[in-house]
């Protein structure tokens, strides 16, 4: 049965419904119960922004609280993963992955490999991502291409309440360490969530509007954003297509081809920064597999190569929104190549 | 703590597999013939051996990128071993990790690592889980004098003693973090005062002395698996080799390793004590002695006679699924 739940509470819905499903499944990071000895509640937080509220009534000590020791205690996940237990870490920030990389690009994702392929790490690290909350440059990025570019993890960047859950529950059942990334402002996102329990695949791009004359590819709220542009430029009889990612390693390059072969004209909207991102990733695949049928170049829609600005003035201007969008989607529509050109003139 | 003579043998058999496998890799690398890093345990050996002496293979254990007395004393098999050093396919990661990530999860050898200070935090989260698990099992961390000062070691300790974890952590001091002196890059008198800062049970000991590792790991090993929560054992050893293969050494004395050799080699007290003591026999142990040595000289051959990894190897085991 579908209800109408938060962003914020099909995770929740997910990571409870998954532990009492499976007793391997455990939660820890800093404040996930919040109120660890103290004299108040011990269920006083449920995270920073209340993401895990509720669970550790529910499951006990299965929530566990732990210092501010990032690289402790994302490094433990990863070991417990590797020693029978199923740990949903949280990393509260992505920003703050200075602090605990090595546990994850040395340890977690080279096990597989560098062991043979004797060892399997079961660790979910979830993690907030996302700039428009005020919150300046070491609380807003959105760091997915960084773990996207390590061979060994996998990268999930949900923008829904239905993909939210579906694919927690696949990366908690996932036998690789995965990160997933949740963008803060689509915590409070409504939309519909079967009660049941449902799975994801990971490596399936989802085409949430279809078009016939620009694709737009792009993920978390950036999809959200996409959407309003198509709308707008449908209004001006331009048709989007509109493909939201949900994960970028297992990338679905074939779903991504197979619009860009019917339409010639591709949009890349990243709210990352954009050197060595998602947005140029994506840009490069295409010209490498369909050059040939390409009508313009690809315009790519970004952050510019900046910090994320405190300013609430200066962060509407960091972050893609729609208005940018339909103008670089108007770009690409009107564009036409100096060999047509030159052969109608 | 009175050993059978059976253990007594058990413990000399590792300690000397260690030594002639280390000693055999010094001059298979001076050879050629293994490629890459490699950072010998030789002089270290009673360390490994009184510590996992203690353990079963429901145990766990990280080590570091020194790890092959770890390994050996954890029960890894020695021809996969080599093999691995080798680079071959029947190595124990099929020639994908090498020296520096030797592992073995059958055995609860969480791998060697070539980060110093990496193992610290997932020793914490293997102990998480065997105490979640309740059945007794214990993890420990070894960790160089280098991997000492790290703040990963740093936040295991706290988080270990947070949780009350059944982990034990082995600082082996062997004097040097690659070239640098222990003595100046350890701010603390010690490590055991300085864990004992973190509220955990610590221990200084002499790690040459193979029976005062074993009865302060058995003391360290009992208390996590009573659920009185971590220790730490902060042991003083000697390496005989540089940090890596191919290190001149050019900051030790120039006799230095030869005055160890002779002075404290714990293979040489262990012989001398247990024979001394009647326990054992010097036939016994020269028994050992030559099977060692040739289950050594069977491992490096057979590593020589394997193949190296197929070209399709390159892709695969990067995910369990893609």
């Amino acid at each position: 049965m579908a209800r109408r739940l938060t962003f914020q509470q099909a995770i929740n819905e997910a990571l409870d419904q998954e532990m009492a499903r499976d007793e391997s499944v455990i939660v820890m990071g800093e404040d996930v119960a919040g109120g660890q000895g103290t004299e108040g509640e011990m269920d006083a937080w449920g995270g920073v922004l209340g993401v895990t509220k509720g669970l550790y009534a529910k499951h006990g000590d299965r929530v566990m609280d732990t210092p501010i020791s990032e690289s402790a205690f994302i490094g433990a996940a990863i070991g417990a993963a590797t020693s029978g237990l199923r740990p949903v870490v949280e990393l509260m920030f992505n920003d703050f992955l200075g602090v605990c990389f090595d546990q994850i690009f040395n340890q977690a994702a080279k096990f597989r490999y560098m062991f043979g392929g004797k060892a399997e790490t079961p660790v979910v690290i979830r993690t907030m991502i996302g700039s428009g909350f005020r919150a300046a440059a070491q609380h807003s990025q959105s760091l997915y291409s960084i773990f996207t570019h390590i061979p060994g993890l996998k990268c999930v960047v949900p923008s829904t309440p239905y993909d939210a859950k579906g694919l927690l529950i696949e990366a908690i059942r996932d036998n690789d360490p995965v990160i997933f990334f949740e963008h803060k402002k689509l915590y409070p996102l409504e939309g519909e969530v079967p009660q049941e329990l449902y799975t994801i695949p990971f490596g399936e791009a989802e085409v949430v509007r279809e078009g016939d004359d620009v694709t737009i590819i792009t993920l978390a709220e950036m999809v959200h954003e996409s959407l309003k542009a198509a709308e707008t430029m449908a209004k001006d009889g331009v048709e989007c297509e509109v493909i939201d990612l949900r994960t970028t390693s297992p990338l679905d390059e074939e779903t991504l081809l197979d619009s860009v072969a019917s339409t010639g004209r591709v949009v890349v909207v990243d709210e990352a920064n954009p050197r060595c991102s998602i947005a140029t990733d994506i840009s490069a695949l295409i010209v490498q597999n369909a050059f040939d049928k390409l009508k313009a170049p690809i315009r790519m829609v970004t952050a510019p190569h900046t910090p994320v600005p405190f300013a609430d003035n200066l962060e509407d201007l960091y972050k893609p929104n729609a208005e940018k969008i339909a103008s670089a989607v108007r770009e690409v529509s009107e564009y036409k190549a100096w060999k047509a050109t030159a052969s109608t003139s | 703590m009175k050993l059978a003579k059976g253990d007594l043998l058990a413990a000399y058999r590792i300690m000397k597999t260690i030594r002639e496998f280390e000693e055999r890799v010094h001059v298979e690398f001076a050879a050629g013939e293994i490629p890459g890093f490699v950072h010998l345990y030789a002089g270290e050996e009673a360390c490994a051996a009184g510590v996992c002496a203690h353990l079963s293979k429901e145990d766990y254990i990280a080590s570091t990128h020194r790890g092959h007395g770890h390994c050996i004393a954890k029960g890894v098999d020695v021809h996969g071993m080599m093999a691995e050093l080798f680079g071959r396919r029947t190595g124990l990661c099929g020639g994908k990790g090498g020296s520096m990530h030797v592992a073995d999860f059958e055995l609860g050898m969480m791998g060697a690592n070539g980060i110093v200070g990496g193992g610290p935090p997932l020793v914490t989260g293997a102990a998480l889980a065997a105490k979640r698990a309740g059945q007794g099992n214990v993890a420990v961390a070894f960790v160089g004098d280098g991997g000492s000062n790290q703040g990963t070691t740093f936040e295991s300790l706290n988080l270990a003693k947070v949780w009350n974890l059944p982990a034990i952590f082995v600082v082996e001091d062997n004097g040097y973090a690659e070239a640098t002196s222990s003595k100046w890059s350890i701010g603390a008198k010690s490590n055991a005062e300085r864990a004992r800062g973190f509220g955990l049970h610590t221990v200084r000991v002499d790690g040459n002395d193979f029976f005062a590792v074993y009865e302060a790991a058995g003391e360290a090993v009992q208390r996590a698996r009573d659920g009185d929560g971590p220790s730490l054992l902060d042991c003083q050893l000697n390496r005989y080799y540089g940090h890596f293969e191919g290190d001149a050494q050019t900051y030790r004395g120039s006799d230095e390793v030869k005055n160890l050799r002779a002075d404290q080699d714990c293979l040489v007290r262990f012989s001398k004590f247990v024979t001394e003591s009647g326990d054992v026999a010097e036939s016994d142990l020269a028994a050992i002695d030559q099977e060692v040595l040739e289950l050594i000289e069977d491992a490096v051959a057979d590593a020589k006679s394997a193949p190296k990894p197929a070209a399709e190897d390159l892709l695969t085991d990067v995910y369990v699924s893609y």
